[in-house]
Formats: C-alpha cells, sequence, structure tokens
C-alpha cells in the first residue's frame, strides 16, 4: 500500500479499523476528537458499532461489555477523559480481558488546555487505577509509528489478555505526515470468538467475567497471576530506538515526541563534535531498564527530555541505578521544547563532564 | 399402605436457569423472590442459552453464582453501559442487568438516563429497596423523607437531603423508553404480576422495542431493623404510597394483542 498524506488521529483510528476492530466507543475531547469522527464515519460504512457515549466513564464501560463479549475493541481520549476511564481500566485489569486505548495527552493538570504535553506518563503507565495492574503501554513518535504500534496492540492486548495504552500527545494526534496503512482484516466471526467470551452458554457451562474475589487468599492467587504475566511481559516485549549511540559519550533519553525533537538535536550537536546518542523508548511498560543498565557503562553521563516535570526521569536513574549522572530538561504544560533548547542542555552536559 | 387413589403431581422445582448455590441473601430479603422469578421466565422463554447478564454492585454482587448463565459483574452504577457494549456486539442475544437503587439511582444515574434515552434494547431488573443493603444500610437516593439509615440517623431531612428519586416516573418520559413497569414483592398477588411484567420485559427486548425496566419494591429487613414480615407490610403502607405500582410506560406494539 502506498503512502499517503495522513492526520495522526485519523491514521491510528483508521489503522484500528484495518486491524479488526469491531466496536469503538469514545467521547469527543480535544487533542483527540477526530479519532472520534473517523470512526462514526468509517465503523457503519463497515457494519461495525460506533457509539458516541454520554461520558468517559461510560466509554470505557461499554469497551469492557465489548471486551467480555469477545471482540476488539477500543476507546481513544486525552488527559481528563482517561482520568475518567481509571476505574473501567482497574476492572478490566481485574478481569484480564483485552483491550486498546489511546491517549492523546494535553496540558495539564485540571482542565489544562489543548496543547501537547506528555505529563500522564506516571498515570498510565505505574497503572492509574487502583490496585496492582501494568498496562502494557506503546509510545509513538510519528504517525507511521502510531499505526503501526495500534495494529500490534491488538495482538498484544490479545495474546497476554490485558489493555494496551498507546501513549501520544497533542502534537502527534494533530499532525500530518506521509504515512502507510496496513491492509484491511475482516472481523473476527461469532464462532471464533474466544471460549471465555460471553456469548450465550450454548451447550457448554456458563462464562463468568468479574473481578471480584472476596477471600483475600484467592484475590492474591489473581494478583500473583498477574505478576507473572507482567514479568512475561517484561521479558518479551521491551521495545525502544537507537541513534548514534556506538561511540556515543552522552545519551539523551526521551520517549515520543520529545524523542523526536532530542533527534534533532543531537544531529546539531554532532555537528559541533558531541559524540552524543538517542535512546527512545516505544515500550514504557515494560520499560527498557536493562538496556539503559548497559547504557550507563558505555556513556559518561544522561539527559532526560520530557514534556512534562520529570516523569520517566525516575525509571530511567531506576535503569542507571547511580552509575553515571543523569540529568533532566523539561517543558510542562502545554510547553514543547524547541531543539535549540535541548541543544543547549547537551552542550552544558559534555562540559559539566569535561570539567 | 399406599393410597391407590393417590397421583404424584410435582408442584415445586428448581429453574435450570438457577444453580445449585444457596444464596449469601438474608432471611426475608426478596433479592432471592426476583432471582427466582427471572430465573423462571427465562426457562420458560427457552432463553437460557441464549442470555446475557450483567450483575451489579451492592447486595446482589454475586448474583453469577445462582444465575446459571452467562454474566459479567460490572462496576457500580456502571451496568446500562457494559450491558450496552456485551449487546451492541451480540445483538441477537438477550442481554439484562440486575441493579439495586443506589447503583441505578445514584452512582449510575447517568447511565440508566442515556441507556434509556438511547432505546438501548436491553432489559433492567431494579430492585428498589430504599437503602443501601450491601455496605450497611445507608440512605439510597430512593430512601423515604423521615426513613432513619444509617446515614441518617435521625431520619432522612429533605431539607438536607432533598427528595427521593422516582426512576419509573423520570425514565418513562424518555422517547426511547418501551416498557417501564412497576411492581411490589411483598405478597404473592403482587409476586405473580412481577412475575408477568418481567416475561414482557424480556418479550419487549426480543421483539426490539427498544429499552425496558422492570421496578421491583423489595425488602430489607436487616438494614430497616425490622422482622423478616413486618419488612413485607412496610413495602405495603410506605413504599407503594411513595412508589405507586402501575405501568408507566407501554409500548403501543403491546397493547394491540
Ligand atoms: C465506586 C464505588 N463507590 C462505592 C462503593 C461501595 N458500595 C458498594 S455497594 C454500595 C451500595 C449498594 O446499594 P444498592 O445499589 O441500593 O444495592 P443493595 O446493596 O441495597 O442491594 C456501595 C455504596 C463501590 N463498591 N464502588
Amino acid at each position: 500500500m502506498a503512502k499517503e498524506l495522513l492526520k495522526g488521529n485519523d491514521a491510528f483510528a483508521e489503522a484500528a479499523i484495518r486491524a479488526g476492530c469491531e466496536a469503538y466507543f469514545g467521547y469527543p475531547i480535544t487533542p483527540q476528537t477526530e479519532a472520534l469522527e473517523h470512526m462514526s464515519k468509517r465503523m457503519p460504512e463497515l457494519r461495525r458499532v460506533f457509539l458516541q457515549a454520554e461520558s468517559e466513564v461510560a466509554a470505557i464501560n461499554m469497551v469492557y461489555g465489548a471486551a467480555c463479549a469477545g471482540v476488539r475493541t477500543m476507546t481513544s481520549s486525552s488527559s481528563p477523559g482517561i482520568s475518567l476511564m481509571m476505574e473501567g481500566l482497574s476492572y478490566i485489569a481485574g478481569s484480564e480481558v483485552p483491550v486498546v486505548v489511546v491517549n492523546v495527552m494535553r496540558g495539564g493538570p485540571g482542565l489544562g488546555n489543548i496543547a501537547p504535553s506528555q505529563a500522564d506518563y506516571n498515570q498510565m503507565v505505574k497503572g492509574g487505577g487502583h490496585g496492582d495492574y501494568h498496562p502494557i503501554v506503546l509510545a509513538p513518535a510519528t504517525v507511521q509509528e502510531m499505526i503501526d504500534l495500534t495494529v500490534e496492540a491488538f495482538d498484544l492486548a490479545e495474546k497476554y489478555r490485558t489493555i494496551v495504552a498507546i501513549l501520544a500527545d497533542g502534537s502527534l494526534g494533530q499532525i500530518m505526515e506521509p504515512a502507510e496503512l496496513p491492509p484491511m482484516q475482516p472481523v473476527r466471526k461469532l464462532k471464533d470468538r474466544p471460549s471465555w467470551a460471553l456469548t450465550g452458554a450454548k451447550k457448554r457451562d456458563p462464562n463468568i467475567i468479574s473481578s471480584i474475589y472476596i477471600d483475600p487468599v484467592e484475590e492474591e492467587k489473581v494478583n500473583l497471576r498477574l505478576m507473572a504475566k507482567k514479568a512475561e511481559i517484561e521479558a518479551n516485549e521491551v521495545r525502544f530506538r537507537e541513534l548514534l549511540l556506538d561511540d556515543a559519550e552522552f545519551a539523551v533519553v526521551a520517549f515520543g515526541t520529545a524523542g523526536r525533537i532530542a533527534q534533532s538535536a543531537i544531529t546539531e550537536a554532532r555537528a559541533e563534535g558531541i559524540k552524543v546518542g538517542l535512546m527512545r523508548p516505544i515500550s514504557l511498560f515494560p520499560f527498557p531498564y536493562e538496556r539503559i543498565h548497559q547504557l550507563a557503562d558505555e556513556v559518561k553521563a544522561m539527559l532526560v527530555v520530557e514534556m512534562n516535570g520529570g516523569q520517566m526521569l525516575e525509571d530511567v536513574r531506576l535503569g542507571v541505578e547511580g552509575k553515571v549522572p543523569v540529568s533532566f530538561y523539561g517543558r510542562m504544560g502545554g510547553m514543547v521544547p524547541m531543539p535549540e533548547e535541548v541543544l543547549e542542555e547537551i552542550q552544558k552536559l559534555a562540559r559539566s563532564v569535561k570539567n | 399402605m399406599t393410597n391407590p387413589e393417590m397421583v404424584e403431581s410435582l408442584i415445586y422445582e428448581k429453574p435450570e436457569s438457577l444453580t445449585d448455590i444457596g444464596t449469601h441473601y438474608c432471611p426475608g430479603c426478596t433479592h432471592g423472590i426476583s432471582h427466582r422469578l427471572i430465573a423462571e421466565v427465562i426457562d420458560e422463554m427457552g432463553a437460557r442459552e441464549d442470555i446475557i447478564g450483567i450483575a451489579p454492585v451492592g447486595c446482589a454482587v454475586f448474583a453469577y453464582n445462582y444465575f446459571n448463565m452467562d454474566f459479567a459483574e460490572a462496576a457500580h452504577g456502571r451496568a446500562p453501559a457494559m450491558a450496552t457494549g456485551v449487546k451492541r456486539v451480540n445483538p441477537d442475544k438477550v442481554v439484562f442487568t440486575y441493579q439495586g437503587d443506589g447503583d441505578l439511582a445514584s452512582i449510575g444515574a447517568a447511565e440508566i438516563l442515556h441507556a434509556t434515552g438511547r432505546g438501548e434494547n436491553i432489559t433492567v431488573i431494579f430492585i428498589n429497596n430504599a437503602i443501601y443493603g450491601m455496605t450497611g444500610g445507608q440512605m439510597a437516593p430512593t430512601t423515604l423523607p423521615g426513613q432513619r439509615t444509617t446515614s441518617t440517623p435521625l431520619g432522612r431531612d429533605i431539607e438536607l437531603h432533598g427528595f427521593p428519586l422516582r426512576m419509573c416516573e423520570i425514565l418513562s418520559q424518555m422517547d426511547g423508553a418501551a416498557y417501564i413497569v412497576r411492581r411490589s414483592l411483598h405478597d404473592v398477588a403482587h409476586i405473580r404480576k412481577a412475575k408477568k411484567a418481567l416475561r414482557t420485559a424480556f418479550e419487549v427486548q426480543r421483539q426490539g422495542l427498544g429499552f425496558s425496566m422492570v421496578e421491583l419494591l423489595s425488602s430489607c429487613p436487616t438494614n430497616w431493623n425490622i422482622t423478616a414480615e413486618d419488612s413485607l407490610k412496610w413495602i405495603e403502607t410506605h413504599m407503594i404510597p411513595t412508589y405507586p405500582l402501575g405501568d408507566y410506560k407501554v409500548h403501543a406494539a403491546l397493547s394491540v394483542k
């Protein structure tokens, strides 16, 4: 399929459709709304389910219901809407049904604004709702990655019966770039729905989907199972991209849009003779702790760049374990760092280590 | 010894739609009666293998243990949203929720209102016992003026807490509502009428006519602090005057029969 000029929000929505998403439930919120609008047009055309819910609370519980019925289902929203979904996401995690959710983050806290931000890192990556659970969190940096990771999200969600979150930001939702969409996959036939799904107990024992285990002994077993799943995901699903790290003395660690901006800064720094490279985590959970740990043996110092007050920074420091200094540069509240600002931070880092 | 005149006749049988598990409900609670009525209706309709139930958060949270059919357990108040998700991707199945008054009329007020507004083709069984049973007897949106609960120890003061919500009256105003009725479980005659209404509600869904809800006035002797027997009388003397029984909305397609 050829490349087309696509807007991030339309692109991930269409990618979901082509990945066989059978039911979408959502509520309008900028800077994500084009995804909902895209779904409102395309899903009925394909005789699939689109429903604008009365709230994000309702939307995530509709998704929960559709997931229990064994179909590929998703929602998308932006920061305040994702906050409203947290109870539902916790129930989904507790009942182990596969769900895809996209957060096109905006400036906060509170109503904040509609500008790009990465300030929901902690909320999404560390679970967000109540209880011990970890959604897989994937962070794209381009429209093409929005597409590819959305398709992958549905497979991962089903493989592990887990929530997979795409953590994007307002600029990725709004930007237009040439990108290639995947071929269309048909939706699953009723007879091919998973054996645990709620489809009516025809000639089989009833299926029950619940997240209540009133006996703590049983609930601990569920938690242990979730932890075992977490370990399996950590072992198999770490994803990151590296650039110019082979001979690097310094590493910038940044995800999503911040990673993309850091890439421009690194190109300029290299032109000035500073040996710096980029480590861009794509899976934020599972976080590439091991690679960061190794990297700390290869470079003299690291710089973390984020569009927040320093959230992934804590995970980088966990990986580094104090082996090298880790500095931080962040813009907040919807402000996006310019490559020159990041370049300046790289220059500072290079000077501080030389002296 | 055996009387040749005597003929064996079966007068009581457990519906196939119920499991063998004994319920956890308190003595005198009417949840058990409503479970049985629903199960009988589902058996009579031959729908057990085509039905998906959604349990609430409340005393009926374990309903899925007692019903012998596919079931999910929703978050507090969100059963109508969850049922919407299940129904939209299983349009040929019968989908119902079973919800208490705190679940449906308080925390889940938005979800029930919009499920009705959309004419969502689901059936809702609404258990109104005028109290929060599961958490130990606090005020519900349906608690009567003056009624003592653990969070209205001096009785529900309408100046402070406002008035009871009458959900049948509210929801029946909406165009999406196809069948909205209130029944009571306080005596045999009323229990029979309740069963008929449940049957109609499920038939409404099968015919695709839209949203159906049966409200059942129910007892909670434990949290009302009265005997089981008195609790049934209390439904009649106190609840029915505030929550009149009747048909609040009946789809035109039903009256032509
Ligand atoms: C979000 C949330 N808030 C509060 C609770 C606590 N809670 C559990 S059941 C319940 C009230 C249920 O009352 P009702 O719906 O009337 O059902 P009943 O127990 O009387 O059958 C409450 C407040 C909860 N589980 N979740």
